[in-house]
Parts: structure tokens; sequence; C-alpha cells
């Protein structure tokens, strides 16, 4: 069965401020970033949906030695979308400096930044943003 | 699991972990013929190579390493295969060389691995060593190791309710003690003490005439910013192992036939390995799953229980990393691993050694290697042989060893065969 929600159109929807991912019609349970079967059961009948965006800052940390192509500092964060899968990105409006562990739990809204590749990337890049809500 | 015959490590080898002006191949060689020539075999009896490298390509250019690792040393025409587990490639290559000769279709195969990290510099190491997180959905974000580490270093500060403060002071106890034990090991990349490490940093500070810093102890001087940097919050320098050169190897062969070439054959009694996806599928880090089944493998396959265990060299890349993992191989209940370390009881002469080689952090990483450096370390432990650092009595030992983010975790139990 053709993969459903490549990298390509996730990221292409991303560009548009839609935030893509999977629904399992078997068990319910939601995936993003998209795999080819449903991360909680395996099944492949999923269907695409677009996520609400919401989701609680569950950690992070203020990156000081970056790798080559990154300008530090940034603050990376793992952030559980209400849907129940955890997501990978950038905490934006936050001043580095003043980042502390009162951050985790709070709850933020998903967006995504264009990130310039390099000659490993295979392209340009789109990584996620959290911004804090309330 | 189908019928296999008991296997054992007759040699060893190990170069010295640095900066090292030899190319990866050199470094694997010198290693392989130690490791051939401690066995007492020549290298036309081995069969098969089982090697470990991570970023060869990066690093020289080289890909196909193993086949002219092996033409180094006189054997071109064998069957070689090399290993990638990221930082865990050399304990993944120990077991596959292990699955062959114990399934009966090999008898004598060399295993290890070799790494030239140093050669790529800071920015550019971080960005290939970046390779091992998923480089469509985290790499975006600049998402490095010290930054998986610092993230489970706040999810274990919270879920166990350790303030942060308390947490980093219990963590600065890795360095202090794995850098001790370093200084005992002449193959270490960072022989010296904290205290050393200080102690030079106050006198090259009076040499140059610049203010001397006031630091009255180890601790004075890892909270102190200017000479412990921040890395990524809230993990600083000496909280992070090196990028380091160097090489390590051992022969595998059936038991039987390793009571004929030595009379200290150091059994392989149980080998474990288990893969996970990128962290966002793990979620709460502060919990290495891939360990918890890998261990559990090879402690059922040895029989044996982590009470069992005398001596253990484990991964720690990062100073949470040595907490959780003391934890997740089952010497300390969840969430008090660090407290653990802190009191002392992971010392050369504690309830259990951890890391009496020093560790990633005080011996180096070069990361094709490092699973073959610890299974040299514990072979050595088993064996008596490791003077100043010796921990006594020891005669079942383990490996672990940690690829990427979280995401490869293979271990070994050693115990002696005499």
């Amino acid at each position: 069965m053709e993969y459903k929600l490549t990298y390509n159109k996730y990221t292409e929807a991303l560009k548009e401020g839609k935030f893509l991912g999977l629904k399992c019609n078997q068990c319910g349970a939601y995936t993003v970033p998209p795999k080819k079967v449903c991360m909680e059961c395996s099944s492949e009948d999923m269907e695409v949906v677009e996520l609400s965006g919401k989701g609680k800052l569950q950690t992070f940390t203020v990156l000081r030695v970056p790798p080559e192509g990154f300008e530090a500092p940034y603050i990376v964060a793992m952030v559980e979308t209400k849907e129940g899968p955890w997501v990978t990105g950038n905490l934006v409006g936050v001043d580095p400096d003043k980042a502390t562990m009162n951050l985790m739990g709070r709850e933020v809204k998903v967006g995504a930044k264009a990130v310039p590749g390099d000659k490993f990337s295979g392209g340009d890049m789109m990584a996620l943003t959290f911004s804090l809500v309330g | 699991m189908a019928n296999l015959r008991e296997v054992a490590v007759v040699g060893i080898g190990h170069t010295k972990f640095g900066n090292l002006d030899k190319t990866n191949i050199e470094l694997f060689s010198e290693a392989a013929m130690d490791a051939i020539n401690e066995s007492n075999l020549k290298p036309k009896d081995i069969q098969a190579l089982y090697f470990g490298n991570v970023l060869g390509t990066h690093e020289e250019g080289q890909l196909g390493m193993a086949a002219f690792a092996a033409a180094d040393i006189g054997i071109p025409y064998i069957p070689t295969t090399r290993i990638e587990g990221i930082c865990a490639s050399a304990t993944v290559a120990i077991r596959e060389a292990f699955i062959w000769v114990a399934s009966g279709f090999y008898d004598i195969v060399l295993a290890g691995g070799t790494e030239k990290a140093t050669v790529m510099g800071t920015s550019y190491a971080t960005r290939t060593f970046m390779m091992g997180s998923d480089s469509r959905y985290e790499c975006p974000a600049g998402i490095t190791f010290p930054g998986v580490f610092a993230m489970m270093t706040y999810l274990y500060s919270k879920k166990y309710g350790i303030p942060l403060d308390v947490l980093k002071d219990q963590m600065h106890a890795v360095p202090i003690k794995n850098h001790a034990n370093g200084k005992l090991n002449p193959k270490a990349h960072l022989q010296s003490s904290i205290r050393d490490i200080m102690e030079k940093q106050k006198a090259k500070a009076k040499e140059k005439g610049k203010p001397v810093p006031t630091w009255n102890n180890e601790m004075d001087f890892l909270h102190d910013l200017s000479a412990n940097m921040m890395v990524a919050e809230p993990l600083q320098l000496y909280d992070c192992c090196p990028f380091s050169d160097g090489a390590a190897a051992l022969v595998i062969v059936p038991l039987e036939i390793a009571k004929k070439l030595t009379d200290k054959p150091v059994i392989i009694a149980g080998v474990g390995q288990c893969s996970a996806g990128p962290i966002h599928n793990q979620k709460d880090i502060s919990r290495v799953i891939s360990r918890e089944f890998s261990a559990k493998q090879a402690y059922d396959m040895a029989g044996l229980t982590p009470q069992d265990i005398d001596v253990c060299e484990l991964h720690d890349c990062f100073s949470i990393a040595e907490i959780v993992a003391t934890e997740g191989l089952g010497f300390f209940d969840f969430g008090k691993g660090a407290e653990a370390v802190a009191k002392g009881e992971t010392k050369i002469g504690g309830k259990i050694a951890i890391n009496p080689s020093g560790g990633l952090k005080s011996k180096g990483h070069p990361i094709g290697a490092t699973g073959a450096s610890q299974a040299y370390e514990i072979a050595k432990q088993l064996r008596g042989e490791c003077g100043p650092r010796q921990v006594e009595g020891a005669k079942v030992g383990m490996t672990d060893t940690l690829g990427g983010d979280l995401c490869t975790v293979a271990n070994i139990i050693f115990k002696r065969g005499w």
C-alpha cells in the first residue's frame, strides 16, 4: 500500500500552516510525525487528518554549542500534542537566557518554520515551532 | 533458543585513546594485531571480521573500511562486515561475532571498532553526530546529543522531584569519579582527575599573570560557568564525554578452542540488543526502554541478575546518561541512581564498580570503538590485570553501550572461564 503521508506531503502542508497527522481507523490513535503504520496498533488503515496544533511542553534544552549550520542559543523542546503523540521542535518567543523548568507543562501552539538545508539534508527542511499560549 | 556453543574471548587489544595522528585503519590494525597475538593465533586463522565504524566517510572519506582493515592485517580474502549502530557499533559487532561463533558457522572471528572523530573539529563533528537523530523530523530543530540528554535531565528532575541544583551536584559526582578512575588508566584520553585539571588551570592563570581562580574543591570548579561552560542547558562541559580517536578489538572463539589457546578465557555468558524509534516516539526519555529490553535478554541468557554483576562498563556519554543507565540495568531503583553515585556507591570498592576504566568521560569515546573498549576493560578486570584500578575479585562483568538518541542499546555479560 502506498505511503499515505510522506515527508514531502507533511512538510508541504506545514508550509501552508497545516499540521497534519494520521488517525487510525482501527484503534483511533493518532500518529505524528507520519509513519507507514499506526504507532499504537501497527494498522495501515489510517487517514490523513489536520491536528489541533495544541499541546503541552514536556521538556526542553537551551542549546549553547550548536552543530555547523545553526546559531546558538536556541531552545529545543518536546511537546505532547493534544492528540497524544510527542513531537520535537523549537520553542520560539521565549528568551533562551530566561528559560527555566517553569516552562515544563505550559500549553503551546504548534507552528512551523523553514530551515535552510545543508549538503547532507537533501534540501531545505521544516522545523516545528512551539509558542506559549496564555 | 537454538543450541548454542559456549563462546569466549581469547585475546584483546586496545590503542591509546585521544587525539591521535594515525588513520582509522592504522588504529584498528594495532588493536587487532595485539588481540590476535595475545590469542596465540595468526591473522590467517581469522575467518571473519565484524567491524564497528560510524563516521569514516566524514573523517577520511572512506567507505568499505572493513575490507581495507582486513587487508591491512594480511587477510584480504575473508568476509568482512561493517557494523553501524551509532555509538553502540562495536558492541553490536561483538554480539554479531558471538552469534556466528555460538551457532557454529565460524570458529575464529575478530570483532572490534575504530574511530577518528577529532579530525572533524567540534562544529562539524556535532553536525555529523547529529545524523544519529531523526534527520527528517528532529534535526531541523537543531537537536544535538547533549541536547537530548539535557532534555532527559529536566524530565528526571521533575519526575523524581529532585530539585535541579541538587540533581546537578549529584551529577557532578559522575565526572569526578570517572576522571579519578581514568587517571589510573594509561590508555585514557583525559588521564587526569578533575582536581588535576583544576590545579593545572590555576597554575596556568598564575603563569600568565591573570587572576588565579579561587576554587577550593572540584565542586567549586564544576559550578563555575567560566571553567565549566554551558553546552546544552542544564548540561555543562564536564557533563559531556570528549570526541576521541582510538580502536579496540577482540578475538572470539568457541570455549573448547579457547581452553587450548589461553589459561584465562573470558566467557560471553549473555548478550542483548534492542532498538527504539526516534525520541518523540519514546516520549518520557528519563527511562531508556531499549536498554531495559536489551539488558533483560543478556541477564536471562546468562541466568544472572543485576546483583551478580561485580563490575560494569556503561555508556556515560553524559553524566545523566550514567545515572539513568545504572537504573535501567537494575543496579539501583528508578530515581535513585543520582543519589547512589553521589554517595560513592559506584566507585571501585563500592556496591558496584561502574566505569573503572574512566568511562567514556575520561577514557574517551571513539564512537565506533567504544563497545570493544568496554569489553577490553571487563576482560582485563576479570583476568585481574588492572593494577591500581582493579576491582578486587571481579568474576562477572557487564558492558552497556548506547547508540544515538537511545535508539540502539546492546549489552554483554562476561564471566571467568577458569
